[in-house]
């Protein structure tokens, strides 16, 4: 039995020996055949060594600044139906004042894609998953709309969708009666791309939203959360986040 | 033996009668008597699997392929409902609905209702860069 464990380990530290060296040819300075840290081809699956995240720097993050709701809303294709009260809001920012000294805290607040989702939990049919990479999604194929994940939300992150959607984002499927909320924008992570927020924000200037890797030292959010304090949102309830707050 | 003139025409007769008695299904289907559907198909040619397979296994091998994706991250072009519709959709309404639309002319003729396009776009991408 150890010695087929041996066996088992040492053909693992092999594989991931020479898998290392292949993806470490130099073809020229700089210039790798395989990039070692280099994201997943499509036919391969997610992997539980990702724990994707966001920090978002709340100093930064200017009150009545909307650009990040309005990159989301254009890229997953939510409209404003006329009816604000039941409209899907992916994001939304809130506005904290600390009554005691006056200052303001402007906070885009979004799924904050739990380590241990209630959405999950709660869910009768199995819709609401959490990915292995730590994004939590709905699979609409299998929602009912029954909201219990709405009502299990601390964050309020879900919303269900009332009315008919035509014209939907190719690549952001939605429709009538299925719960949904922040997706990370996991069509664009899936192609190394950035979520449309972020990307916006660093477009704008503002720099106020970092996504990457937390379970990789190297990505410039777990060097940031290393080296300064961050917090996540009612983080009494243990739930873990994967979306963490500087400055709040 | 030599056979006699009305036998040998009686036999020619019975003979012709049996290909018409067996090309009769053939002959009501080539006429118009049997409606078909009417299907805009701007690239006819090989799909992903022979017309056959498509025909008959297209629900399983999206059910699979949706699975994979929604799951595990799985973008692969294959057999993503994303392909088929760039693939067909018609060039006169940039779509695979509408009454000669490749999925609903067909689906409507065999009076199976799709549900994929209650939420999945019937349009491809507007100048997508054909990335899954």
């Amino acid at each position: 039995m150890s010695a087929d464990r041996n066996e088992g380990f040492s053909r693992r530290g092999f594989l991931a020996i020479s898998a290392a060296t292949l993806g470490g040819v130099m073809l020229a300075p700089g210039i790798r055949l395989i990039e070692i840290a280099r994201a997943r081809a499509p036919d391969q699956p997610v992997s539980g060594k990702v724990r994707w995240g966001l920090l978002i720097d709340t100093n930064k993050c200017a009150p009545g600044c909307d650009d990040c709701v309005k990159a989301c809303a254009t890229e997953n294709g939510l409209k404003d139906t006329g009816h604000p009260r039941t409209d899907a809001q992916w994001i939304r920012k809130v506005e904290l004042k600390d009554m005691r000294t006056g200052r303001n805290n402007s906070v885009p607040v979004m799924c904050q894609h739990c380590e241990h989702p209630p959405c999950v939990d709660v869910c009768p049919t199995g819709a609401s998953f959490k990915r292995a990479d730590g994004i939590v999604l709905v699979d609409r194929h299998i929602c009912i709309g029954c909201r219990y994940c709405i009502m299990a939300c601390p964050y309020k992150a879900r919303t269900i969708v009332f009315e008919n959607i035509t014209d939907q984002n190719p690549d952001v499927p939605r429709g009538s009666g299925c719960a949904e909320s922040c997706t990370l924008c996991v069509h664009r992570v899936d192609r190394d791309q950035q979520p449309a927020c972020v990307e916006a924000c660093t477009r704008a200037g503002h720099n106020a939203m970092i996504f990457g890797d937390l379970n990789d030292p190297h990505s410039e959010i777990a060097q940031r959360v290393a080296k300064y304090a961050s917090t996540q949102i009612r983080a009494d309830l243990k739930l873990n986040p994967g979306v963490r707050y500087q400055g709040l | 033996m030599k056979r006699n003139g009305i036998g040998a025409l009686s036999s020619r007769v019975a003979r012709a009668a049996c290909v018409l008695a067996l090309l009769l299904p053939v002959l009501a289907f080539a006429s118009d008597r049997v409606p078909k559907p009417v299907i805009d198909i701007d690239k006819p040619g090989k799909c992903v699997e022979d017309t056959a397979t498509m025909r008959r296994e297209h629900p399983d091998l999206l059910r699979h392929q949706r699975d994979l994706t929604m799951h595990e991250g799985v973008r692969t072009r294959k057999y993503s409902l994303k392909q088929c519709v760039a693939c067909h959709a018609s060039t006169r309404t940039g779509s695979v609905l509408g009454e000669k639309g490749f999925c609903q002319s067909c689906h409507t003729y065999a009076s199976v209702s799709i549900d994929c396009f209650r939420c999945h776009s019937s349009r491809p991408k507007p100048s997508s860069g054909a990335k899954p």
